[in-house]
């Protein structure tokens, strides 16, 4: 059932539904413009204290949108699963850089209603699921009331604040195909305190590790360009390389030009391009199991 | 334009409610507004901060990020449901620590600790940090409370108050007497007691650094928004509008003439109906922009040719200080060993979690404003002088305040929601926006220093030279405060016979640059302690040796030659840490030895700092009187911001008076009921109006005595509504409801006052600025990660000389808390105009960010002071950033010149250095 309240102020109406089916949200899509309210913990900053101008569609209400569950091709997580939802399931290893991440995203309060296809929609270069995700090769999955289409999360999140999500759309959920969530994973966030913290750099790594050689390896680097990017040329190099002290060479000798730093209050750019190649190798040690979990600060 | 209101029921803290709200209202409003459960605090809107944490279902979330919608069917847990009934263990585990200064975080840490406690009674250290780490405090540095939580277990059976005997509360710990309701919610800071008929009043702001603006059809405007009552600008100002904290210098109009001088001034009023200015769109409000140039550096507005801020000062010169002590030139030309140097600092906000906030109503044809302040009798005076008001005509009423720490000092909101209640004879309130607090209001002065310092071949420090810019922002503030109180500091506490110090406040079009705990002192301290490393490293002589050699001691004078006969505890504080200081160098040297990747480092700075206002005026008043009923009534004027003012002033007046804490009841800083106890800045309040209430106990005291015709060695209790005195057999007991009562209903009065006697300084700087100094110093002991360039603090060892430490606990709480701020100095906190104004990109500690904190209380009397006290507020402060650059340059070679030393900072440096071999 659709719970609808209507306003008629004077110069124009502002809607807000709160529907309980996904068709229903997918209706209302089809019909009129919405700002979808999900977590709300960008919805509201980003408010601030100006007045409500848009409709509202909020999907809190879409109980079929949250939860994780296993197919016999995906992992899929559906868009409202907070990140504390991501923390607790049972999830296979190669997701623990993606659990690391949920539990730095803001602070409990935060993860307890944030979604991460919020963090996803959110397109911040700083999101701090992303890296995790695209390690994973996760696809984002969009429904409208005429189609539903996939694109992989590099595909999806096209620039700061800018996604491919079309009027109609609403992300239902993120697949993580099951060939890739093999391996062991790590996650290091660099920040300049403790909690509460936007990254100055992060780092996912997940190696597939075969006979004591890395048979597979999945690297990206966040809040170092528009959108964190796949660094292949690092993940090149970590390809048939023995599990040993010497993976960190490996990583600093390995071109990556995916990266496009910026400078801002967190650090300039020449520190990120340093500091992003040095968690890589912190990401990478800790998910090749040598030691060094968290280390920054 | 608004949107429809929905029924919506849920559970409250156990009880069933339905609100009519619009569905996606913010939870904490709801909370706040519609069931005036106030304990939920609104500190940033944002989730930044972590003041609205409030269980939803036992989980805990930001109640501002939560609509309404949300919890339809939920059961909502807020800081007034943890009780039932008592304290809960964990509320008891708080008071008993003195895990609450001000208040304002303290119902979300509950909150918090209290779903983490359900799952997990007695949770580890690192436990307790993840589950508080979504709240900022910025009153206790963090240590205190992680102690709360992890103790809470042990707190089973009710709260202990600790209430001392009669004759022993100076030096014993009660828990703080305006305790209970900081942890029950029930304390009603500037935001939590608005009257349900107020209008709501909005400020139009300059989105400009310098602009001019003119003004549409407001009457047009206003008739097109339905609920506004009123807009107001400056030519609705019935008085001067001109206010300023230092009456010549006062330059800042409450709502801007024409143009603007920075981003975040305010130009106009909005007033309305609470519903209508939620739902008010400001942007179309008919206002016109012409943006002029802007400064924003000290170096572009002293130059020449700059276009002045204020046609009457040149150069943008606000004002400058200046000391200067026989040859400082003759002594670093003949000294043995010298070391130069330079530091540039960064705007610092105060940060506190409680945006201004409060309301003002006309009682009769007097102006009644309640809001939060640290000065009561100052905001009553620029707020009668901008309204045109007789200064009897405008009553103060503060409220629990938040923190403040400097910044509200000045007024901020008084004269503007006074404005509306003038105008529209209708209560006024107004609480800022997380943005707004940090755009308009005042910041720690940016420094950019030089100096330099000379020793004799022993290490004797011969002379200092030392010339600072302090960007003092648009208006004036405090900004003469600044540049006189760093010349006379900027030597530390250490014998330096030939000085030059000149300090410069310098207008830019930045944010007003204020009081900020320690006028200036902090920054010039990194200076100068940082220089004082590398003398000793040029000497070959031990960093603490160094600066033992060189302490001020008892008969020493100091830069602005006034001689310290007794109470100099400076050398006693540096002696209580050399024990520490050789365990830290040798574990340092040990861990250094076997690793590479990251270094330690330990190092140590120094304070010193006058205690009151600088060669000026300075009184405290204090009432205090007993009842017909049998209770002590103690006006306690002196402000408390967190800091603890209305305990340690209590505990002082008791043992004067020679009766127990329990029979105080104090009345508040209310300019209608209670005298001037001046201002709470200056770390003034223990010693100066500590001082008067001594004095006043020990004046009601001898009426009594007087009275009842005894000597001074009489005891003296109170028995239900009787007084019985004793002395040595005879004893007699005087029927209190039997005296003649005054007005107030007191039958014994006294009214003391106290002023700290100093000397102006003269041209030269040379007198005697302060009454009584506090000294401490610190040694930091942190780990540097060479490669990613982050610091892991390990320690802060902590030795304060606090003369008498009146509270004990309360004194470990503002070292703790001034060390937190120290770090955020050092670390992390730079506000930077337009791009950190709110509490996600300006950073400020958090509950992982604080190191254990040892401290070591020394207590050197001062002659002059209450039962010996000294000042300590911003003393805790001073030390803590120059110990760490210190520390951080032991670690990795590199001093990092510019803080803060972020991580992007310190790689820089040690990359250079790398280049440089």
């Amino acid at each position: 059932m659709v719970r609808f309240w209507e306003g008629s102020g004077r110069q124009s109406v502002i809607r807000y539904a709160k529907p309980t089916t996904v068709d229903e949200a997918l209706a209302l899509l089809g019909e009129d413009r919405w700002r979808i309210l999900a977590g709300g913990t960008d919805f509201y900053p980003a408010q601030g204290a100006k007045p409500f101008r848009d409709n509202i569609l909020d999907i809190n209400g879409l109980a079929a949108l949250r939860g994780v569950e296993e197919t016999d091709e995906y992992w899929r997580i559906g868009a409202r699963t907070t990140w504390t939802d991501v923390v607790r399931h049972p999830l296979p290893a190669a997701f623990d850089a993606l659990k690391a991440a949920a539990r730095e995203v803001g602070s409990v309060q935060i993860q307890n209603v944030a979604s991460v296809a919020g963090n996803l929609c959110n397109a911040s270069p700083a999101a701090d699921g992303v890296p995790a995700l695209l390690t994973l090769d996760a696809d984002v999955e969009l429904r409208s009331a005429k189609a539903v289409r996939h694109l992989p999360l590099g595909d999806f999140i096209l620039g700061n604040r800018r996604t491919a999500l079309q009027p109609g759309e609403m992300v239902t959920a993120i697949r993580v195909p099951r060939r890739s969530a093999t391996g062991a994973s790590a996650f290091v966030k660099l920040g300049a305190r403790r909690y509460l913290v936007i990254s100055i750099a992060m780092a996912a790594a997940r190696l597939v590790v075969e006979d004591g050689v890395i048979a597979d390896a999945a690297i990206a680097v966040g809040s170092c360009s528009a959108v964190a990017r796949r660094l292949a040329g690092v993940e090149a190099a970590l390809r048939d390389q023995p599990v040993a002290a010497a993976l960190a060479d490996a990583v600093l000798a390995a071109p990556i030009d995916e990266l496009s730093p910026i400078a801002d209050v967190r650090g300039s750019a020449e520190y990120r391009q340093d500091a992003a190649r040095e968690i890589v190798v912190r990401a990478v040690r800790a998910a090749a199991g040598l030691g060094e979990g968290k280390v920054a600060a | 334009m608004s949107m429809e209101r929905s029924e919506i029921a849920f559970e409250i803290n156990g009880a069933t409610v339905s609100v009519s709200v619009p569905p996606v209202r913010r939870l904490s409003q709801v909370l706040r507004d519609e069931l005036r459960l106030t304990g939920t605090k609104v500190g940033c809107d944002a989730g930044d901060c972590g003041a609205c944490t409030v269980l939803v279902d036992g989980n805990p979330v930001c109640a501002c990020l939560v609509p309404a919608a949300s919890v339809t069917g939920a059961s909502v847990t807020t800081v007034e449901g943890l009780g039932n009934g008592r304290l809960s263990a964990l509320q008891a585990s708080f008071l008993e620590h003195g895990a609450a200064q001000c208040g304002i975080c303290t119902p979300g840490l509950l909150v918090a600790a209290t779903a983490l406690l359900e799952r997990n009674p007695t949770p580890s250290e690192t436990e307790t940090q993840d589950a508080l780490g979504g709240v900022l405090c910025r009153c206790t540095g963090y240590r205190k409370i992680v102690d709360a939580v992890m103790q809470a277990s042990r707190h089973m059976n009710g709260v202990d108050l600790r209430l001392p005997q009669v004759g022993r509360a100076v030096g014993a710990s009660p828990i703080r007497l305006d305790g209970v309701p900081k942890v029950t919610g029930g304390e009603k800071f500037g935001g939590d007691s608005f009257p349900a008929d107020a209008l709501s009043v909005l400020v139009v702001r300059s989105p400009h650094y310098h602009a001019g603006f003119s003004l549409g059809d407001l009457e047009a405007w206003t008739e097109a928004h339905p609920g506004i009552a009123g807009v107001f600008t400056a030519a609705d100002i019935p008085g001067k509008n001109c206010f300023g904290v230092i009456g010549p210098f006062a330059d800042q109009p409450a709502l801007a003439e024409g143009f603007v001088r920075l981003r975040g001034e305010a130009v106009a009023l909005v007033a309305g109906e609470r519903e209508a200015i939620l739902d008010l769109d400001l942007t179309d409000f008919p206002i016109t922009w012409t943006e002029l140039p802007h400064v924003l550096q000290p170096r572009e507005a002293k130059a020449e040719g700059a276009a002045l801020i204020h046609s009457h000062r040149p150069a943008n010169l606000l004002t400058s200080g200046y000391v200067e002590r026989g040859d400082p030139e003759g002594a670093l030309a003949g000294a043995a060993v010298t070391a130069s140097g330079s530091i540039e600092t960064s705007f610092v906000e105060h940060a506190y979690i409680e945006p201004e906030a409060g309301y003002a109503y006309m009682d009769g044809d007097t102006l009644v404003v309640v809001a939060c302040t640290q000065a009561p009798y100052m905001d009553r005076d620029d707020t009668a002088k901008v309204l045109g008001l007789s200064v009897d005509k405008v009553r103060i009423v503060p409220t629990a305040t938040g923190g403040g720490f400097g910044s509200k000092l000045d007024v901020s909101l008084q004269p503007l929601i006074g404005l509306v209640a003038m105008k529209t004879g209708r209560p006024a309130a107004l609480a800022y926006t997380r943005n707004e607090s940090m755009m308009s209001t005042t910041k720690r002065h940016p420094a950019e220093m030089k100096a330099t310092i000379g020793t004799d071949a022993e290490g004797r420090v011969s002379g200092m030279i030392f010339e600072g810019d302090f960007n003092t922002g648009a208006y004036a503030s405090w900004g003469p405060t600044v540049a006189n109180r760093v010349p006379v500091h900027a030597s530390g506490p250490y014998a330096t016979p030939n000085y030059r110090a000149t300090g410069y406040a310098i207008h830019t079009n930045g944010p007003i640059a204020g009081a900020f705990r320690g006028f200036g002192v902090p920054q010039a301290t990194i200076m100068q302690e940082t220089l004082y490393d590398e003398l000793a490293g040029k000497l070959g002589i031990d960093r603490l040796d160094f600066r033992l050699k060189n302490c001020l001691r008892d008969g020493c004078e100091t830069v602005t030659g006034q001689r310290l006969e007794s109470g100099v505890g400076i050398g006693e504080c540096l002696e209580q840490l050399q024990p520490h200081w050789a365990r830290a160098l040798a574990e340092a040297a040990a861990f250094n030895a076997i690793h590479g990747a990251s270094k330690r480092g330990v190092g140590v700075a120094s304070c010193w700092y006058g205690c009151g206002n600088t060669s000026l005026p300075n009184p405290s008043t204090i009432k205090v009187g007993i009842s017909a009923s049998g209770e002590v009534i103690l006006h306690q004027g002196a402000v408390d911001i967190g800091q603890g003012s209305n305990t340690v002033i209590s505990q002082i007046c008791a043992d004067a008076l020679g009766l127990p804490l329990d029979k105080f009841r104090l009345k508040s800083a209310d300019t209608a009921i209670t005298p001037d106890a001046g201002k709470t800045s200056a770390s003034r309040q223990t010693f100066v109006t500590g001082k008067a209430a001594e004095k006043a106990g020990r004046a009601l005291r001898e009426k009594v005595l007087r009275f009842a015709n005894v000597s001074g060695e009489a005891m003296i209790a109170l028995e239900g509504s009787s007084l019985s005195i004793r002395e040595g057999d005879a004893a007699r007991r005087i029927d209190l409801s039997e005296l003649k009562a005054d007005a107030d209903g007191l039958v014994f009065v006294a009214e003391e006052t106290y002023d700290p006697p100093t000397l102006p300084l003269d041209a030269k700087g040379q007198g005697k600025p302060y009454a009584v100094y506090g000294y401490g110093a610190q040694i930091a002991e942190l780990e540097v990660d060479l490669k990613l360039g982050t610091v892991k603090l390990l320690k802060i060892i902590a030795a304060h000389d606090v003369g008498k430490a009146i509270n004990p606990v309360l004194v470990e709480g503002q070292i703790e808390g001034g060390i937190a701020q120290g770090i955020g100095m050092a670390l992390m906190e730079e506000y930077i105009p337009g791009r950190t104004e709110n509490l996600h990109d300006y950073l400020i500690p958090t509950i992982g960010d604080v190191p254990p904190v040892e401290h070591i209380l020394v207590e050197v009397p001062d002659p002059e002071g209450p039962f010996g006290a000294k000042g300590l507020g911003e003393h805790v402060l001073i030390p803590t950033a120059p110990a760490i650059l210190n520390a951080i340059r032991h670690a990795t070679g590199v001093l990092v010149t510019k803080v803060p030393a972020t991580p992007s900072r310190i790689l820089a440096a040690i990359r250079e250095k790398e280049a440089r071999r």
